[in-house]
């Protein structure tokens, strides 16, 4: 299974952030998309970091200003991205070894869709789900011989 | 607001397509018991089921045994099926909003992915996925000419698709004639002077998208030897790594192809040469435009960041004299008349099954997509119950919001009228069953699972006047 096959079937409003905004503006974006992370992206829309509710919490033990913290000092700078044809399972490997749970997507270094961690997993429980179907129609279809 | 979903009222939803995805969507609908529904299944062709029947091998029965979950889903008394019926030509869009208060799209992926490489388009090259409708009697294809007095065979792809094609062209005909390929195709192969398979993977064994059972199954042909290279089989240190975490169908794969290395050839008529880490780079034809040899490069394995093994040209070539190829590198969907398309995904612009307005990223209220449709042309049969599961389960949420299309026809005669004056030769389920009835009686005769009706002409005149 591909990335793309997960990709497919998302939104492709991809909520992002700006290096100089802050991270009470980072919290406000989570909360009302729902979602665990932001691409950040600089004026030119390249993807320059990431910022994760995981990285707000950090900052948010040691500061109660989150109003004046801009996403540039919490952001993880050197972010890994996938492309759409990268296999899922590879790639649920790194995340899991590697420990983060947001995935960039880029095409042509554009970014193209985030996933994460949830969409993989889910996305994989659907692929054996169909398998073992698949399976058992096929078995049972022995039976009735 | 009017009330739907009772029985003087039913939620009236139109399935377009009538394969896998339309079937598990169909059959989620009529699991639940609060709304009462009638699902009206629409297919292009006279014969449901799409790819069960027209992409599944013929000697791979078995697979498709699902039929018999799709028949008990079509005996339900709200099931209705309109084959012989174009979304485009005999019906809109429009007149769907005229008669449903939901629509699902199930069209699949009807065409192929391209491969732009020097000498794609020269004569003797050829999409897989026409090869396949082509000997499974799909009657778009019957008159498509393969030239099978050709010695060597190039196969693009390592996929089931590509493993169906190689073992399809390796099979001797007393194998193929025991199934139900089309008569038409059998006797072309019969005739075949095919002697060597090449199937082509661009990256190494335990990358390849076929599964451990289906290269097996390669090894134990009647009539053809299975040829691998050595030192294309042996992992690199990067797969080896990759194997740590690997699953046991990886592993049993990588070991399968592994001892077919070093096999000594038997003397059997054929050869299939299974060949890794090599992407076709230019088909070169010859003075009248036929395709004579493929150059292909060598690849090696990178690790992007993100985990994924992935491969990079090297500076090594390799040339093979081949006279027919068939480019496996996956199936492409393609858009159907009014509904927003995502020309690079290949799919209906959706959002986990609900289609979308790409420039509101608004949900077309009423309008669905489940199956290759939905998510691209990717996993087995079953992976579109899961698929059709959670687009259903999205359509009974906005039925019970009341978030649908209000019809200004739903009652249920009302289309029918409709499509017996633009289509009166459409054919109803109980027609289907005629044909299959015919079919496999035909088939039963020749010791075959069943013989298939290969044009619209044969089908219409074996249903005879439509009732």
């Amino acid at each position: 299974m591909k990335i793309s096959s997960i990709l497919a079937t998302k939104s492709h409003e991809i909520i992002t952030i700006g290096p100089e905004q802050t991270l009470l503006e980072v919290v406000q974006l989570l909360v009302r998309h729902n979602i665990g992370a932001l691409p950040v992206l600089d004026e030119r829309g390249k993807l320059i970091g990431i910022i994760s509710e995981r990285d707000v919490i950090r900052r948010a033990a040691e500061t109660e200003k989150l109003h004046e913290t801009a996403v540039r000092a919490v952001m993880t700078r050197k972010v890994i991205t996938g492309l759409p044809q990268d296999d899922v399972m590879s790639v649920v490997h790194t995340m899991t070894e590697k420990r983060f749970r947001h995935l960039p997507i880029l095409q042509a270094d554009k970014l193209i869709g985030i996933i994460s961690i949830g969409d993989i997993l889910k996305a994989q429980r659907d692929t054996y789900r169909g398998e073992i179907d698949t399976l058992e129609t096929q078995i049972m279809a022995d039976n009735d011989v | 607001m009017t009330t739907f979903g009772t029985e003087s009222n039913p939620l009236r939803v139109a399935i377009i397509g009538a394969g896998p995805a339309g079937f598990y969507a169909a059959e989620h609908l009529f699991k639940q018991k609060e709304l009462v529904i009638q699902v009206d299944m629409y297919d292009r062709l006279p014969t449901p089921f799409g790819l069960v029947r027209n992409g599944v091998a013929p000697d791979h029965q078995k697979i498709k045994s699902v039929t018999k979950v799709f028949d008990r889903t079509a005996g339900n008394s709200g099931f209705r099926f309109f084959g012989y019926v174009d979304l485009g030509q005999d019906i809109s869009v429009e007149d769907l909003k005229n008669h449903y208060h939901q629509v699902i799209y199930t069209t699949g992926a009807q065409t192929d992915r391209n491969l732009n490489i020097p000498g794609i388009d020269l004569q003797g090259s050829h999409a897989a996925t026409e090869f396949v409708a082509w000997y499974n009697g799909h009657p778009d294809y019957r008159h498509c000419e393969f030239d099978l007095s050709q010695e060597s065979v190039a196969v693009i792809g390592v996929g089931n698709v590509a493993v169906d094609v190689c073992r399809i062209l390796c099979r001797t005909p007393e194998e193929l004639a025991v199934t139900d390929i089309a008569d038409y195709a059998l006797e072309a192969l019969r005739e075949s002077k095919v002697k060597d398979v090449y199937m082509l993977g661009r990256r190494g064994v335990a990358q390849a998208a076929f599964t451990a059972p289906e290269v097996k199954e390669l090894g134990e042909m009647e009539d053809a030897d299975v040829v691998v290279l050595e030192e294309e089989v042996q992992l690199s240190p990067l797969s080896q790594a990759s194997m740590a975490d690997a699953d046991r169908g990886t592993t049993r794969k990588v070991e399968i192809v592994q001892s077919f290395a070093g096999r000594p050839l038997t003397g059997k008529s054929r050869r299939l040469h299974l060949r890794f880490l090599v992407s076709p780079v230019e088909l070169i034809g010859d003075e009248a435009g036929q395709v004579k040899s493929m150059k292909l490069v060598k690849n090696e394995l990178y690790r992007t960041d993100a985990g994924s093994l992935r491969p990079r040209a090297t500076d090594q070539y390799d040339e093979i004299p081949v006279g027919l190829v068939f480019r496996s590198i996956g199936y492409q969907g393609v858009p159907l008349e009014g509904v927003p398309f995502n020309v690079s995904w290949g799919v209906i612009q959706n959002q986990a099954g609900r289609v979308i307005d790409p420039e509101t990223k608004e949900h077309l209220v009423g309008q669905y997509a489940a199956g290759w449709i939905k998510r691209g042309p990717s996993g087995v049969i079953g992976t579109n119950k899961p698929d059709a599961a959670e687009t259903v389960d999205l359509m009974l949420a906005d039925a019970a919001a009341e978030k649908v299309n209000m019809p200004a026809h739903p009652e249920p005669d009302a289309i029918e009228r409709l499509l017996e004056e633009r289509k009166p030769d459409y054919f109803s389920y109980a027609d289907w069953q005629k044909l299959d009835d015919l079919e496999t009686a035909a088939g039963e005769a020749q010791g075959r699972p069943r013989v298939k009706f290969v044009s619209i002409e044969e089908m219409l005149e074996a249903r005879g006047i439509n009732n």
